[in-house]
Order: C-alpha cells, then sequence, then structure tokens
C-alpha cells in the first residue's frame, strides 16, 4: 500500500511536469496549428541560462526568472522570424521547429559542453513527497489556472482565443492577429521554461529533456492537441500511470507503455479525449 | 531518367487540331528501368574501383539511407502521412539480421535480408493499421512515440537483444572466389548498391503505377478519393508496409556493413534525421530520396572534417556538424521550400522554357 | 461616404475585381449585385481590408484606406459580415458580441452597445451564455450583424446575409437594416444574389459581371424596368 502511495505521488509530481511542457505545446498548436518541436530545446536553453546565473550568483531564483523570460524572448522571435513564413505548410513548419531543436541542443553542447552539470532543486527534495515536489505540483497547478483564467475571462484572452479559431473573424473585429499569434508563442515558451526549471533537476545536459518531452507531447495528444485542460488532465493521468508500471512491471517498460497508451486512446478517439474531431466523413 | 511522379501535361498546339501521336514501339517502363539501373550499378562499380576503403563504405552508408528514405519518400510525400518514427522500421530490420546471423548461421545472407524486409513490412502493417485513422499532428506524435518506445525492449530483454551494447557478429558474404581479390569494403558497397537500386527500380514502379496514383490521391483529400473508389485505410497501410519494409532492409544492410545492431545507432534523432534529409532533398518525387541520402551522410562527414581542420575547442567541434544541420535546414525550408530536387526542377524548367523562345506550344513536362 | 476609385484586385493571373467605381453617399443604402464569380465578394473583402488590391484607390469620409488592414478599417467606422456571417462558433454568443466592440476599450460604452444589439435580436439576448455553434442559421446571421454592430460602424457591409435563410428572417434583417439607417445614418452596402429583397431596401443598385461594373441605377429602376431587369438581373 505504501509503494502505491509513494507511486502515486512520483506519478503526480512528474506527470506536472508533462502537463506544463504538454500545456506550452497546445497553445502554441491551437494558435497557429504547429507542433512546436523546439519547444524543449527552448525550455534547456533557459534552463542552461539559469543555472550559469546560478553559478555566477548563487541565487536560484533570479535564474529561473531569467529562464522564464528568455523562454518567451525565445518563443517571440520563433514565431515571428521562422515560423511566420512557412505557417501554411503544415510539414515545413515541422521541419523548421525540428532544424530549431537540432540547433539549439548543438549549441547547449557547444557552450556548456555536452557534460552532465550539477542543477539545484528550488526546495529540499528528499523524502516521499518532498518539498521541492509540493512545489512543482503547486507551481504547474497556479501556472495553468492562470492559463485558463487568461483564456477564459480577460479581453486579452478573448482576442488570443479568437485570432486562433478565426483569424479573419478576428481581424474585422479590430484583433492584431499576427500579435496575438506572437504573444501566444511568448507565453507557451515560457510556460515551458517553467516545465523545463522543474524538470532538469538533478543533472542538466542536453538531452536531459528529450525523454519528458515524448510524454509531455503524448500527454498533449492524448488531452487533444487543442484542448489545455484536456492536456494538463491527460499529463497527470500519464505520469500516475507511467509511475505504476515503473513500480510495479520495470522502468525499462515505461517508453513502450507510452506508446501503447497513445496507440489505445488514440484507436478509440483518433483526435484525443477531449480534442474535437474534424468533422468531413462520407 | 524519368523517375518523376508528376503529371504528364501537354498544351495541345493553338492552330491545328490535336492529332494522336504517332504510334511508337516502346520497351515497358520497368526495362527501361532496370537498364537505367544496370548503367548506374556499372559506373558505380567504376567508381568504387578508384576510391579508397574508407570512401567506399561512405558510398555504401549512402546506399543504405537512400532505401530508406525513399520509403519515408513514398510514406511521407507521395502518402502524404508523416511519420516521425521511420528509425524504429530501421531497428527492427538490423536486429533481425543480427539475431538471423547469430542465432540461424546456416542462412545465406541475401535470407537474411529478405527477412528483414519481411520483418519491417510486417511492423509497417501493424502501425499503419494503428495509424490508419489518424492525421497531421496526431500521426507525429505516435509515431514519435514509436522512434522512442521501441528500441527500449532492448533494455527489457537484455540477455536476447544485447542491452545498451547491442548485437555484434560477423558477417562473410563474399563468395569464395572474390575473397582476397575485391577487397572487402568495396564488395559491401557492391552487395549495397545492387540492393538499393533494385529496391528503387520496385519503387518507381510502385508510384508509377496505380499504387502511386491512389496514393497521391489519398494524400490530396481522402474524401474525395474514397469517392472515387479508392480504399484509403487499405492504400494508407499499403503505404506504411512498403516504406517499413524499406527501412527494415536499410537497417538490415547497416547491420550488415556495422557487423552490430544496438539501439544507440536508432536514436530518435535519427528519424528526425530522415525526415528532414527528405524534405532537404525535395519531398515531392523519389529523386528527393538520392539528394536527401546524399546530404545526409556528406554534410555530416564535411562538417566534421572542417572542424577538424580548423582545430576548435572541443565542444564545439562534437556539436558543429548538427548546428550546421540543423541550420542548414532552416535556411532551405525557407529560402527552398521544395528542396534541392525542386530547385533543380525549377532550374531545368527555366533552361527548357528559355530555349524554346516564344513558341505557343510546350513539351510535356515530367 | 465611401469612393472607390479605378479598384482591381487580383488573385493570381485572375481579375476578380477589375477596375470597379463606386461612390456610396453617406446614409444610402447600396445593393452590390451579380452571378457567382462576379466578385462581389471580393470587392468587399478588399474594401475591408481582408484582401490587398493590386491597384486603385478606395477613400471613406475622404481618407485614404485602400492599404489599410482589417484590424484598421474597423477603427475608422466600417464593419463587415462576411459571407457565412464569420461567426466563431467555439466561443460564446456573448464573446462574440464583445469581440466586436474590444476595440473600443470603454467597458460602459460596451455594455451599452450590447444591450442595443439585444433589444434589435431578441434572440441572442436568450443565448448569451451558449456556444455559437448552438445557435441556428438565421441566429447566427443575426449574431453576425450584431457582432459587427457593436463597433458602432458607420459604414457596413454585408456579404449575402439572406443566403441560406428563410424568408421571413431575411425579411427581418432587411428591417433591421432600414431602421438603423433611418435612426442612426447608417451606411450600408449590401452584396446579394438575391436580388429582389436586396433592392427593396436599397436606395441604388449596382450590378458586377466578371469584375466589372455594368450597371449603376436606381433600385427602384432595376426593380421595375423590365429590359434591365431580364439584361442583369436575369428575372
Amino acid at each position: 500500500m505504501e509503494q502505491f502511495l509513494n507511486l502515486t505521488l512520483n506519478g503526480i509530481t512528474s506527470g506536472a511536469v508533462y502537463s506544463a511542457l504538454g500545456l506550452s505545446l497546445v497553445i502554441i498548436y491551437r494558435a497557429t496549428r504547429v507542433v512546436n518541436f523546439a519547444q524543449p530545446a527552448f525550455a534547456l536553453i533557459s534552463a542552461y541560462l539559469a543555472y550559469s546565473i546560478n553559478q555566477a550568483t548563487g541565487g536560484y531564483w533570479l535564474g529561473f526568472a531569467v529562464a522564464l523570460l528568455a523562454g518567451a524572448v525565445m518563443g517571440v522571435l520563433t514565431e515571428r522570424l521562422l515560423v511566420r513564413p512557412v505557417r501554411h505548410n503544415e510539414l515545413g513548419a515541422i521541419i523548421v521547429t525540428l532544424g530549431l531543436l537540432i540547433v539549439l541542443q548543438a549549441v547547449a553542447g557547444m557552450v556548456w559542453s555536452n557534460e552532465p552539470h550539477s542543477f539545484p532543486y528550488a526546495f529540499d527534495f528528499r523524502g516521499d513527497f518532498s518539498p521541492n515536489s509540493m512545489f512543482v505540483v503547486a507551481a504547474v497547478a497556479v501556472t495553468a489556472l492562470a492559463v485558463l483564467l487568461l483564456f477564459r475571462a480577460t479581453p486579452l484572452g478573448l482576442r488570443m482565443r479568437a485570432a486562433a479559431f478565426h483569424p479573419d473573424a478576428a481581424r474585422m473585429s479590430g484583433v492584431r492577429v499576427g500579435l496575438m499569434l506572437t504573444l501566444g508563442w511568448g507565453l507557451a515558451s515560457a510556460v515551458g521554461s517553467l516545465a523545463g526549471m522543474l524538470a532538469v533537476p538533478p543533472f542538466i545536459f542536453p538531452n536531459v529533456l528529450d525523454g519528458v518531452f515524448v510524454y509531455a507531447l503524448t500527454a498533449a495528444v492524448i488531452g487533444g492537441l487543442d484542448n489545455p485542460l484536456g492536456t494538463i488532465i491527460g499529463g497527470f493521468l500519464l505520469g500516475v500511470g507511467l509511475s505504476y508500471v515503473s513500480g510495479y512491471l520495470g522502468p525499462e517498460l515505461v517508453t513502450l507503455a507510452a506508446l501503447a497508451i497513445l496507440v489505445i486512446v488514440l484507436a478509440v478517439r483518433p483526435n484525443g479525449l477531449f480534442g474535437k474531431a474534424l468533422a468531413r466523413s462520407v | 531518367m524519368s523517375a518523376e511522379t508528376e503529371e504528364t501535361t501537354a498544351a495541345p498546339p493553338a492552330h491545328r487540331a490535336p492529332q494522336p501521336p504517332a504510334p511508337r514501339r516502346s520497351l515497358p517502363p520497368v526495362v527501361v528501368h532496370l537498364a537505367w539501373a544496370l548503367l548506374a550499378f556499372a559506373l558505380l562499380v567504376g567508381l568504387t574501383m578508384i576510391t579508397d576503403p574508407f570512401t567506399n563504405l561512405r558510398i555504401a552508408t549512402i546506399g543504405y539511407y537512400l532505401i530508406a528514405i525513399a520509403g519515408l519518400a513514398l510514406l511521407t510525400g507521395l502518402n502524404g502521412q508523416v511519420s516521425l518514427g521511420h528509425g524504429a522500421f530501421m531497428f527492427i530490420g538490423a536486429y533481425t539480421v543480427a539475431l538471423l546471423v547469430l542465432h540461424v548461421p546456416g542462412l545465406p545472407f541475401w535470407v537474411d535480408l529478405l527477412l528483414a524486409t519481411a520483418a519491417g513490412g510486417i511492423a509497417g502493417l501493424l502501425a499503419g493499421a494503428a495509424a490508419a485513422r489518424l492525421h497531421g499532428p496526431y500521426l507525429a506524435g505516435a509515431t514519435l512515440a514509436l522512434a522512442v518506445g521501441l528500441p527500449a525492449i532492448t533494455q527489457r530483454y537484455p540477455e536476447f537483444l544485447g542491452g545498451s551494447n547491442g548485437l555484434s557478429f560477423s558477417v562473410n558474404s563474399q563468395p569464395a572466389g572474390l575473397v582476397g581479390v575485391v577487397p572487402a569494403t568495396r564488395w559491401e558497397a557492391w552487395v549495397v548498391w545492387a540492393t538499393a537500386l533494385l529496391a528503387m527500380v520496385i519503387l518507381v514502379n510502385m508510384s508509377r503505377g496505380r499504387l502511386g496514383r491512389s496514393l497521391r490521391a489519398v494524400r490530396d483529400d481522402e474524401v474525395a478519393a474514397s469517392l472515387a473508389g479508392i480504399h484509403v485505410g487499405r492504400t494508407k497501410i499499403l503505404a506504411f508496409i512498403v516504406s517499413s519494409a524499406c527501412a527494415g532492409l536499410a537497417g538490415g544492410l547497416q547491420a550488415f556493413l556495422l557487423g552490430t545492431a544496438a539501439p544507440g545507432s536508432f536514436t530518435v534523432a535519427l528519424s528526425l534525421s530522415l525526415l528532414a534529409a527528405l524534405v532537404l532533398g525535395g519531398l515531392g518525387s523519389l529523386w528527393g530520396a538520392f539528394w536527401a541520402a546524399i546530404a545526409f551522410v556528406y554534410f555530416q562527414a564535411w562538417a566534421e572534417d572542417a572542424a577538424d581542420a580548423v582545430n576548435l575547442p572541443v565542444n564545439v567541434e562534437n556539436n558543429l556538424p548538427l548546428a550546421l544541420y540543423g541550420t542548414v535546414l532552416i535556411l532551405v525550408i525557407l529560402l527552398f521550400p521544395a528542396g534541392i530536387h525542386g530547385g533543380l526542377t525549377r532550374l531545368r524548367a527555366a533552361v527548357r522554357s528559355s530555349r524554346q523562345g516564344r513558341s505557343g506550344r510546350s513539351e510535356g513536362v515530367s | 461616404m465611401l469612393e472607390i476609385e479605378d479598384l482591381t484586385t487580383t488573385y493570381g493571373p485572375v481579375r476578380a475585381v477589375d477596375g470597379v467605381n463606386l461612390t456610396v453617399a453617406p446614409g444610402a443604402i447600396t445593393a452590390v449585385l451579380g452571378a457567382n464569380g462576379a466578385g462581389k465578394t471580393t470587392l468587399l473583402r478588399t474594401v475591408s481590408g481582408l484582401v490587398r488590391p493590386r491597384s486603385g484607390r478606395i477613400r471613406m469620409q475622404g481618407k485614404d484606406i485602400t492599404r489599410s488592414p482589417a484590424e484598421l478599417t474597423v477603427r475608422g467606422g466600417l464593419a463587415l459580415v462576411p459571407e457565412g456571417g464569420g461567426v466563431i462558433t467555439e466561443l460564446t454568443v456573448a464573446e462574440n458580441l464583445r469581440l466586436g466592440a474590444l476595440w473600443r476599450g470603454d467597458r460602459a460604452d460596451r455594455a451599452h452597445a450590447l444591450r442595443e444589439v439585444c433589444e434589435l435580436f431578441p434572440p441572442l439576448e436568450q443565448r448569451l451564455s451558449r456556444p455559437a455553434s448552438t445557435l441556428s442559421g438565421g441566429e447566427r446571421q443575426m449574431l453576425a450583424i450584431g457582432r459587427a454592430l457593436m463597433s458602432r460602424p458607420r459604414l457596413l457591409l454585408l456579404d449575402e446575409p439572406s443566403l441560406g435563410l428563410a424568408p421571413m428572417i431575411t425579411a427581418r434583417i432587411m428591417q433591421v437594416l432600414r431602421d438603423l439607417r433611418a435612426s442612426t445614418g447608417l451606411t450600408v452596402l449590401l452584396v446579394e444574389q438575391n436580388a429582389r429583397s436586396a433592392l427593396s431596401i436599397a436606395d441604388d443598385g449596382v450590378v458586377l459581371s466578371l469584375g466589372q461594373v455594368v450597371m449603376t441605377a436606381p433600385a427602384e429602376a432595376l426593380l421595375t424596368d423590365e429590359a434591365l431587369r431580364h439584361a442583369y438581373l436575369g428575372f
């Protein structure tokens, strides 16, 4: 029983990270219909910057803040300069973000070397449900709530949603669609960098976020790529589910289990648990 | 050589009633392609005679990547299914060969390759069936999970599959008469390219025939295709089977060349790089796969050589090839969305039209 | 109010709008008629700023808005109700309406505008918190017009507002337009395939064919002169 509890709590903690990174993917997908494969790379670079600041000043929270800001900036620049020209070419957008992923990971290796460095936790990480774990879950919960509130209850959120759902109609209502999409990318990448900061400890190296990214994408796909709430739920469910797999069946099976879950969910609902089906069948 | 998959268009002459073309006795396309393949093979043999063993290995490497990427071109380019998990099928092919060589040593080598192809194809059948209802990013996500998840089974069954170190073996595929006469690397390059050219002939003929038209119809508009009588699900699954069989064959050839099959060779990065190389080469036709394979192998090689030559700090040197690769990828997509092949096609069309001058007729575009 | 001078819009090699000249007086209701493909929709999209013209001039109240994108022409007092309505089905009715007035920034003003629109279209008031996807065709058109009105336009462009709607609802919409013109001096440019209903409220009619203006006449003339009607309107 105690193992069950431990696994559940661990699963919730890792699930929180998947939810956050998945949320960043979904925000971008909803806004521009592009899966941002470079998202983990933004998070990685942000975390490395935090690492450098931490090394230089010894302060964790300053690095944390810089990481969020760096993520936002990278998101904004990428949308404006790289993605906007290819937005209508689905495969082209995928390749551009893939290329960016490759470049940024390589740059990280060039600047900080491929060797792992020790990366601090925000809080005490010892124990079964440590203060750090609580922080992770709380941070993600607060962020998710803030994002959902932003979209549902503020004029800015309304503009952003309108720009994502129906750009022409939004334009006709005076919404600066381009600006909204750029902001969406900035917001999403800041959330992604938050996820990165939570996922990286104890060590940072250029490929540290690869696994998390796959689980985050899985969570987003399971939840439905245009549904933020669905993704958050999917992330937590996935985290808990994979934790059980790891604990009861062995850690080597976790990636296969994620694949199996993905296939099963999509077999039953090809657009994710909460996604909207594109109505076109004959 | 028309390996193109674009339709032939001919503008009717402006001032005459259209006349049927004079009947011409021509060979079936398959024969023509085989002839070209034979010629290409002869050229290749000649090439390998004059290059050193290291280059022969690279030439062989281009050969098997050509097969893998051509399969991906069929699936993603012609049929529109974005697969980020192609490396997983190469993984299956490689391990099939390795396991057969280790456990059933009596089998002739070409049987091993055939079984690797079949294993890839079967896996493709399963994957295709699972993926048939998925589209766009959902398909991409599922195939990405496949790329990550499948190699992980080596950890689950370390004794049988060799764990992280993988399986090592040695294969002697040279007929007794040639041992010592033809260096191993040259022979390997011949084997790989003979297989590759044969596979390409098959693929080209598939893509020009009814299957090719069905693939493209499904890519362009599934509903319209189904209304036209094409069985959409079956077509999509068939595309997966063919492309993963190619990947299985390629993986088997890689195992043959390297003498090992290890999970580290089949990372997510491989799958992503294959797709990226394909887009670089040109998505719309199988020629793109050719440019892609060359780019895939040589780009990294040149970058590594360049980094060596300039004597950079270790960190930079290790990561420079990838950094350059990613940068080129981005630049090519932004500036030349049709890839290398698209650029060459446009160039050829430009040259052709300038040569024709202002006549009102135009040749067929192929 | 609106002056269109030698306007040309192209899609690739196709001249969808080809040298159109058109003037709309303030407070006038002008009907733009013509068959499918005549360029009516493209004309409206160009004027509203969704599409850039190849050449020509568009002036609204003397100000040149030729190159002005849609986000800005709205702020200048122009509103477009596109074909099909352009209702955002993922949002609620209230959100769609609010969206129309967001750029004004004044909350009290927005609330006031919302009340006015609800008075004009009572069915909307009953469905404010429902997703727009649950509305019927007629209600969606009302929502689309309502959203356009939320920005308090001086010039309202409508693209086939009666398409697919029952005659009763069409009549109601036309009535609303006429009342608005009477009470606020709203200028209306109305594209319709249903020539009769459009001409019933319009002052003038403009007939487009293949992107060019082939006829401009008072609506009355187009309705009563049989020769004109047969030649240009097909009935």
